[in-house]
């Protein structure tokens, strides 16, 4: 399963709760304001080093660009352009975006 | 799973459809949305769980009571839903927990299930909507 969060960890508890319930071996995809989770000296940097024990994360770099944190992005994030995106949503047989 | 089998062999694939409900009933549309999707996916006879996390919690509480703030109170439709076969509700152990609610602070039979089941469920689905 990929899971899609587009909400700042700051806003909202979506990324805690897809934390709380995804599978090890499941992977998450940080987008839009999703990707704030996936910077270094952030609140969330800790619980997001965890989750990349278990599962397969991304955050998608037009995302991080626009909002110039790119250069903050945790080791073990891999980044993925749309085309990536793409791909991923093909690899996973079933797509879970949190809202 | 046996449901899926039970489906006339002529007839299209019955997909297993989650609905995710995260939201709060009168603070925003999405808890109505929801609802009227489920109803209709339903009725393409289509096998629909429904699980309640975090502030979705809020939507099966009993006695709500919408007169003055002058929305519809839609919370009775979570009862009709057995009579278009959605029985499958699901809530998030710790989502009531942290808001002071027991199961029956509801106003339909729910299974209630840890952060581990829920995962377990959203791997069994085909299609998962999240409001």
């Amino acid at each position: 399963m990929l899971h899609i969060v587009n909400k700042s960890p700051f806003q909202t508890r979506t990324l805690d709760t897809c934390l709380r319930m995804a599978k090890p071996g499941n992977a998450l995809l940080l987008i839009e304001d999703g990707i704030y989770a996936a910077t270094v000296g952030s609140a969330t940097e800790e619980r997001v080093r965890q989750a990349c024990a278990t599962l397969k994360v991304y955050a998608l770099q037009p995302d991080m660009d626009a909002r110039g944190v790119t250069a903050k992005l945790i080791d073990g994030v891999t980044l993925v352009d749309y085309a990536g995106f793409v791909d991923l949503t093909v690899e996973h047989s079933t797509s879970h975006s949190w809202l | 799973m046996s449901e899926q089998q039970a489906a006339p062999a002529s007839g299209p694939k019955v997909k297993k459809f989650m609905f995710v409900n995260r939201k709060a009933p009168y603070g925003t549309i999405y808890a109505l949305e929801s609802l009227e999707v489920v109803l209709i996916t339903a009725t393409f006879d289509q096998d629909v769980s429904l699980v309640f996390i975090d502030d979705g919690v809020y939507e099966l509480v009993k006695g709500q009571q919408t007169k003055a703030i002058g929305i519809k109170n839609f919370s009775p439709s979570y009862r009709a839903l057995d009579g278009y076969d959605v029985e499958k509700l699901y809530v998030d152990q710790d989502s009531l927990s942290q808001r002071g609610l027991t199961e029956k602070d509801l106003l339909v039979p729910v299974e209630v299930l840890d952060a581990q089941q829920m995962g377990q469920l959203m791997a069994q689905q085909d299609v998962i909507l999240s409001f």
